[in-house]
């Protein structure tokens, strides 16, 4: 098996979509967030809190899209208190940010062990199954919703008012302010439905990609997606690009590691291949990128 | 003509500042009123009150007759309050025609109605004398076209009372008279217009009526037709002010001098020469951002000439950099007092020994000297009348006008033979501009070469024996004290002075 057949198999390009899924959906919930002026850094956390809240509520007998529903519903309430501290109260980002990662982790650790307190290994649940369609029939439709956020956050930003209101936000405040909309109203709502995303995407890892849940699953993929945000300028189809570009890096190592090359090589080289290209293109591609004008700069009325 | 805005015994508390006193008045449709008075005077907070920004303790306001509720800026939109704010709300990534458009339809309707958007603000546009590309980036545009859309933002929510907040500070004198066009447009469409300034000038030009405030309250209001600028200068400040008298100096020998000078830079400099000789002041006159900054950062060492010849007493520049520039006698009165001339949370003896801690007798054997570098701020605060608490406070605390007079006092008690005084007046009051006028007419006589950059003609053109003016990083010929009128120095500022000659 050569580099060619890898790149032409059916199954490395069912595996890029599969992988790049969670990247995409918490790719556009923190892209929200920052284009609203608020660096979100409890993604990483949000998202191991809706992989479990997901999971649980369809180990308890809900619906498989209720279980989405609830993954989101938990999103929203971790957004909610992220954007309580940094809109109205605009404590530092940064701080706020990686507490609400290690309360969520914790919250969650809590909560497995007091749902399940007597199993060694998670229980499994039936998650979405591939959808057999003409177009990506192995994909879930999950995936589908994934690609469909990208569009609807796009449309979103760029096609409606409420969208301008929101880059502006994260542009200048005190615009959004002078002509009369509400500044943390617009932050509040797009920290909590940035994070909803987020843990929706956490969510895919347990419903659609495994049918169970572990605690390192998410794995340092929050951490991919801030950087997809940059990487893809704060526009969603740019970003959207980054995250298949990393999943294609991702599921080319998995069957690199196969060939003579990789009999050869430490498996830890090709581990570390997706990282090392995705920081190379974020240097190539996020040099002339505009960051929102107010990105990290609580708003308070009345101050200048 | 109908009452359209009527003020009622405002009153505003800071903590223990009384910012606002019971001022009151009324404004018709039609009509243009000035309101006229010193900084912190209290015109900015009053008119964050009119548009909702704050809540007043006390008082109301009423657009058309009926009272608007306090602290909401959309009902003072909604009732027809337009304000262009003298730091402009604009977001700078986005497009004219979103700016403007911003929180015009409701947030969650499907379709922006762009389109429609955009052919009443060509409309506008034109109505009103306000050219400006609809799907240019803000970013892209200069301080005159931006405020033109902070206009064209609140014509498009038909506003009918305009408050335009110092808007003239940012302009060349020929922007001043195309605003003052676009005013006069505004008030013959019925439309009534608050114009918030300190330069009696242009209230005399502009203003139907004027109101001056004087520490909050409102100490006077007079018809302009009535009155004179001596008159309104004195209400203002609540005392006669006696302009500094400027002595004759005898030119001495050029200490610096740029033949040719080119720097990098957007703009940087572009084949500049200029000497500055001693017992005279050379003013630069120009709309910020036209290399200022580059002429300055040459002065002060913090930029090298890369064409060109650059002469300090005669000998080349070599190895030129801030300290060299220090340790050769220049004095740097900075363009940012907050950003570069102080350190915000330092106490006035640190600011003080900013440009020479580390040399005797500040420092010795690498130890500082807190005793001399205390006597030296307590010196300081004495002979330049900084009215502080005490040497160690934070310079934060310190009103501009105190700052300024800190950083006078840190460059010229060393008898600087070379003073680089970059807009040292901008924000100040009259008492302190005056202040700051005659330390640097008191420098001049004493033989010192002066270059002062400024954007305020008046300034420039009392203060200077030769004036330049700068543009895109070209100089204009020199002319001498009285030799030019504002409108030529205007064309040179807007670069295209001397063409009807050429």
């Amino acid at each position: 098996m050569d580099i060619t057949d890898i790149l032409l198999s059916a199954t490395f390009w069912a595996a890029v979509l599969r992988i790049a899924s969670p990247l995409i959906f918490a790719t556009m919930g923190e892209l929200i967030c920052e284009r609203a002026g608020v660096l979100n850094l409890g993604i990483e956390g949000i998202m191991v809190a809706g992989a479990f809240a997901g999971w649980i509520a369809v180990y308890a007998g809900l619906p498989l899209w209720a279980g989405v529903g609830c993954a989101f519903l938990t999103g929203v309430c971790f957004g909610l208190i992220h954007g309580t501290l940094t809109v109205p109260f605009g404590l530092s980002q940064h701080v706020v940010g990686i507490g609400i990662t290690m309360l969520a982790s914790a919250a969650t650790y809590f909560a497995y062990r007091v749902a399940l307190p007597e199993v060694s290994s998670p229980p499994r649940i039936e998650a979405f199954q591939p959808t057999g369609w003409p177009i990506l029939g192995s994909q879930t439709v999950l995936t589908w919703a994934a690609l469909a956020s990208v569009a609807i956050t796009a449309w979103v930003l760029f096609r409606t008012p409420l969208g301008l209101a929101l880059r502006a936000v994260g542009e200048n405040p005190a615009a959004v302010e002078a002509q009369g909309l509400p500044v943390h109203g617009l932050r509040m709502g797009a920290v909590a439905v940035g994070s909803g995303l987020m843990a929706v995407g956490g969510s895919f890892l347990t419903l659609s990609a495994f049918n169970s849940f572990f605690f390192d699953m998410v794995n340092g993929r929050g951490w991919i997606c801030i950087a997809l945000v940059v990487f893809g300028a704060w526009m969603p189809g740019r970003a959207l690009l980054g995250a298949l570009l990393f999943a294609g890096f991702d599921a080319f190592q998995v069957r690199l590691q196969q060939t003579e090359l990789g009999a050869g090589l430490p498996y830890q080289l090709f581990l570390a291949m997706p990282y090392l290209l995705s920081i190379l293109a974020l240097i190539l591609m996020s040099r002339r990128a505009e960051v929102p004008g107010a990105l990290m700069v609580p708003y308070n009325k009345g101050e200048r | 003509m109908a009452e359209i805005l009527r003020l009622d015994g405002i009153t505003k508390r800071f903590g223990p500042v009384l910012a606002n006193d019971g001022i009151g008045f009324a404004l018709a449709e039609g009509e243009v009123l000035a309101l006229l008075g010193e900084n912190g005077a209290g015109k900015t907070t009053l008119m964050n009150i009119l548009f909702g920004h704050y809540v007043a303790d006390e008082g109301s306001v009423h657009v058309a007759g009926r009272e608007l509720p306090p602290g909401q800026p959309g009902a003072a939109l909604a009732a027809g309050i337009g304000m262009v704010h003298q730091h402009f709300t604009l977001a700078e990534n986005l497009t004219v025609l979103d700016n403007v458009a911003l929180g015009t339809r409701p947030l969650f309707s499907l379709s922006s109605g762009r389109r429609a958007a955009r052919a009443r603000l060509r409309q506008l546009s034109q109505d009103f004398g306000l050219a400006v590309d609809p799907s240019a980036r803000v970013a892209d545009l200069s301080v005159g076209e931006r405020q033109r859309v902070e206009i064209l933002k609140a014509l498009y929510r038909d506003a009918r009372v305009l408050i335009l907040d110092e808007p003239t500070a940012v302009l060349t004198p020929q922007e001043v008279e195309a605003l003052f066009a676009t005013i006069r447009k505004a008030v013959a469409k019925g439309l009534a217009v608050v114009f918030i300034s300190h330069k009696l000038g242009e209230v005399m030009a502009v203003a139907d009526r004027v109101v001056i405030l004087r520490r909050g309250a409102k100490v006077a209001e007079m018809r302009t037709a009535e009155t004179d600028r001596h008159r309104l200068a004195e209400a203002m400040v609540g005392a006669e002010i006696v302009p500094p008298e400027v002595p004759a100096v005898t030119p001495g020998e050029v200490l610096f001098r740029l033949g040719g000078v080119s720097v990098a830079g957007s703009p940087g400099l572009d084949d500049v020469s200029l000497s500055l000789r001693a017992g005279t002041i050379t003013g630069i006159a120009g709309v910020s951002g036209n290399g200022q900054r580059a002429l300055a950062d040459l002065l002060s060492g913090l930029a090298v000439p890369e064409t060109g010849t650059a002469e300090l007493k005669g000998a080349a520049l070599a190895a030129w950099s801030p300290r060299q520039a220090v340790a050769q006698g220049i004095a740097r009165i900075p363009e940012d007092r907050h950003a570069t001339g102080t350190i915000a949370d330092f106490d006035l003896t640190e600011n003080a020994m900013l440009e020479d801690y580390a040399r005797p007798p500040m420092s010795r054997k690498g130890w500082l000297d807190w005793g001399r570098a205390r006597k030296r701020a307590e010196a300081i605060i004495e002979g330049y009348d900084v009215r502080c608490p005490g040497p160690s406070v934070p310079i934060r605390l310190l009103s501009g006008g105190n700052m300024q007079k800190l950083i006078l006092g840190r460059v010229l008690e060393a008898g600087p033979s070379i003073i680089l005084a970059n807009q040292p007046t901008r924000g100040l009051d009259i008492g302190a501009v005056t202040y700051v006028h005659r330390q640097l007419l008191a420098a001049r006589e004493r033989g010192a070469a002066v270059l002062l950059i400024s954007e305020d003609l008046d300034e420039l053109r009392a203060l200077s024996d030769v004036i330049h003016a700068i543009h895109d990083g070209k100089l204009s010929p020199a002319f001498a004290r009285g030799q030019v009128t504002v409108k030529e120095l205007g064309l040179w500022m807007a670069g295209q002075g001397g063409r009807d000659a050429a």
